[in-house]
């Protein structure tokens, strides 16, 4: 029982590291560098492992196990303390983080080798897993805001990494911009949550909220309220419409960051958090719609984008928001269980494949473009085949990991018009094979489209190449808790979480899927058969972007370059990203800059602040001009003045006698 | 037994005596015997209360301005030695310097 009594053990070991590198890292050789970063987060993976041992051993009757360490804040009525809690939920995402973590780490020894910044770059990352790890063990909104505000910094710092280059700076103000928006929301949510339920605990907020509301189709003003704005914050910091805009952007920093950070872990938390508060989600149906929506929306929206960009990087970007879009969609549609299956697995193969192309950045000497790189697959044949894995896990090829998580969300949307959620998630899917298999030919296949004689291309180095081939193991087994889902079985993923997601209001309905069913907007579940033949219109579809991405980029590799000529102006539409960007320029940004100029700066601050700032100093200054002249620097001239005062006070002070 | 009021009398007219030198006089040595005047004057009132309340109070504190008083000629009466040495001159209203 020791890990599980101090869980503060494991977020403490990586907050260590990033104290002991960041202190002392510059005047230690790289090798203790690496131990102490690798360790900590080795260390804090095999904590975690032992507390869910641990977990397993205490059984059902003390799940979900909370440990409540010291009171953090009291304040009238209000508490809140440092208090950490274990149940499935959190199994997953403390394996996930702790585990890609570490396996990033080993990767970035040797990316980052070169760099001037290693020290601190490392110190950056233990940081990083420290509030992510706080996030997931929190046991009440406020601390987990904590890790959700520190992810967000150390986010902020490692898109910045670079900091002499414009862009990169550029990019971290934008992401922590636009995140405060997503904060803004998610506070607000905590005050309302304060103000309805007296607390901020897991437990006794959903408790009452399970207690007090019934489920109502219309749903309760106060709790769709607080589900809505937390599904602010969530679309902050997990990239989605409308504030999707800073995740692309991000991919400035180092690409094991964009890995860790921007592809795993910290934009999954949007997709946790909303998982964490399933209760008052479950009871406020219209949110759940929202969020449905606005998952599937992204998802497809993103997909388009990413069609066309030629930075891989940018592609694979918008690949992570859209699979993030994808969580939601599975989260909307009460599917908590595969949201999160979809989670685990997307940790995998997008950290696989964020982590190949670092590798393919790093064989071609820094190049990101892909339209200079093909023919790679004879080169670098472990990234090539690795990255094979990841490419077919997110495309949904049968068998691969993605294939059971986007199946399990996709067959979890019902009724009369889930119809539409999932026809567009289905031909997401084929645009997500489509783009994939475009930057794996475009990369990997085809002749060389760069100059060989003066880029070296060399395969990485074995520190990079071991977390590729194992996360490529678990991109392909990772998803196999749901195979028995195939052949009649049980969705032991599903099964696994089902204590955390059993709670359905109205209804005695277990499963996620009857829920949705139950609040009446969909006809009977899918049986086995329905199901299968589900699975295989998604894969058709998926199969077909896959021929289409072969056909164009393979055996004809000149009907892009046509198709670009015909269609220029919906691929111009594409290629510009739908020019959210310079929308909102447009529509947010100069009038903010041209508000914040012309009357916060030369009106408010100039004239009304420095007005009463500078005016109140004049007003001292001449006063004390003239009272100066009372000061004659005749010590006996003082000395009359005292006795003046001193009869006169006299003098007052008999006559009030009288 | 001789009233209170006759030593507070001549207590204030004392002090009297020398806030009127510390105004009008214009060499430092009166200035600083002035000062001395109305200290004493202070004590006489002190004693003299001390002797009404029948408390040693009041005598104890007359110790301590002694003291300080002693210790503050000896300070003064250096500054002011001082002073006569660099303006050859005792008239106060020339130690001016600080003056704006």
């Amino acid at each position: 029982m020791f890990i599980l009594s101090h869980l503060w053990i494991i977020p403490a070991l990586p907050l260590l590291g990033a104290a002991l590198n960041g202190l002392f890292g510059r005047h230690w050789p790289r090798r203790a560098t690496n131990i102490v970063s690798i360790g900590s987060t080795g260390l804090a993976f095999l904590a975690a492992l032992e507390a869910v041992r641990e977990f397993a051993q205490v059984g059902p009757g003390y799940w979900p196990w909370m440990q409540d360490y010291f009171t953090w804040i009291a304040a009238g009525t209000f508490r809140a303390d440092f208090a950490m809690q274990v149940d499935q939920l959190t199994v997953v995402m403390l394996l996930v983080v702790t585990f890609v973590g570490w396996l990033i780490h080993i990767y970035s020894t040797g990316y980052m080798a070169e760099d001037p910044g290693y020290v601190r770059f490392f110190s950056y990352l233990n940081l990083f897993m420290f509030f992510m790890l706080i996030l997931v063990l929190a046991s009440n909104y406020l601390l987990m805001f904590v890790g959700w505000e520190g992810v967000g910094l150390s986010s902020y710092l490692l898109i910045g990494f670079y900091f002499r280059k414009n862009s990169a700076t550029n990019a971290g103000n934008k992401a922590f911009w636009v995140n405060r928006i997503g904060d803004f929301g998610f506070l607000i949510a905590l005050f309302l949550m304060f103000r309805t339920f007296g607390s901020l605990d897991f437990a006794s907020v959903f408790g009452q909220a399970a207690a007090n509301y019934s489920l109502d189709l219309s749903g309760h003003g106060v709790l769709t309220a607080i589900a809505l704005l937390l599904f602010v914050g969530a679309t902050g910091k997990s990239a989605q419409l409308p504030l999707y805009v800073w995740l692309p952007d991000a991919m400035e920093g180092p690409t094991p960051v964009s890995a860790l950070i921007h592809a795993a872990t910290m934009v999954t938390a949007g997709v946790y958090m909303v998982a964490r508060s399933h209760v008052l989600f479950s009871l406020a149906p219209v949110a759940l719609t929202v969020v449905a929506v606005v998952g599937l929306l992204t998802a497809f929206f993103a997909a388009t984008i990413a069609l066309v960009q030629n930075d891989i990087k940018k592609v694979l970007a918008y690949s992570t928001v859209s699979q993030l879009g994808y969580m939601f969609l599975g989260l909307g549609v009460g599917a908590f269980s595969a949201g999160i299956f979809h989670l685990m697995t997307h940790a995998f193969f997008k950290g696989l494949l964020f982590l190949g192309a670092g590798s393919v950045i790093h064989a071609m000497g820094g190049e990101q473009d892909l339209r200079k790189m093909g023919g790679l697959r004879k080169k670098i044949p472990w990234t090539y085949w690795t990255m094979l894995m990841a490419t077919l896990a997110i495309a949904g090829t049968p068998g691969f990991s993605g294939f059971f998580s986007k199946d399990a969300i996709l067959n979890s949307i019902g009724g009369p018009s889930g119809m539409y959620l999932w026809g567009f998630g289905v031909l997401t899917a084929g645009l997500t094979a489509f783009y994939m298999f475009r930057l794996f030919f475009l990369t990997f296949h085809g002749q060389p489209r760069f100059d060989e004689h003066k880029v070296h291309v060399h395969e990485s180095p074995r520190n990079m190449l071991a977390p590729l081939v194992i996360l490529a193991i678990l991109s392909v087994v990772g998803g196999w808790w749901a195979a028995p889902e195939l052949f009649g079985g049980e969705n032991l993923f599903a099964r696994f979480l089902s204590p955390v997601f059993s709670f359905a209001p109205g209804s005695a309905a277990a499963s996620p899927n009857a829920f949705w069913y139950a609040i009446g907007r969909g006809d009977a579940p899918l049986n086995h058969q329905e199901t299968l033949e589900f699975m295989a219109m998604a894969t058709g579809v998926a199969l077909i972007g896959f021929l289409i991405a072969w056909w164009f980029y393979l055996r004809k590799p000149d009907i892009p370059k046509r198709l670009e000529a015909s269609l220029s102006g919906p691929y111009r539409l594409l290629s510009g990203k739908y020019f959210v960007d310079e929308l909102y320029a447009a529509v947010i940004v100069r009038p903010l800059v041209w508000l914040s100029t012309n009357f916060l700066w030369h009106t408010v601050d100039e004239s009304a602040i420095d007005g009463t700032v500078n005016g109140v100093a004049d007003v001292a200054q001449d006063s004390g001009g003239m009272l100066r002249r009372v000061y004659s620097g005749n010590m006996r001239s003082y000395a009359a003045w005292v006795v003046l005062g001193a009869v006169v006070l006299t003098t007052f002070l008999i006559w009030m006698s009288y | 037994m001789v009233p209170v009021s006759y030593f507070l009398i001549l207590s204030a007219a004392l002090f009297g005596l020398g806030v009127m030198g510390f105004v009008f006089k214009r060499n430092i040595i009166t200035l600083f015997m002035c000062i001395e005047v109305m200290l004493n004057a202070v004590n006489l009132t002190f004693v003299a209360f001390s002797r009404m309340l029948g408390q040693l109070d009041g005598q104890v504190f007359v110790f301590f301005v002694i003291v300080v008083a002693a210790a503050e000629a000896a300070v003064g009466l250096a500054i002011v030695i001082l002073i006569a040495r660099n303006r050859k001159s005792l008239n106060v209203e020339r130690v001016d310097s600080m003056k704006l």
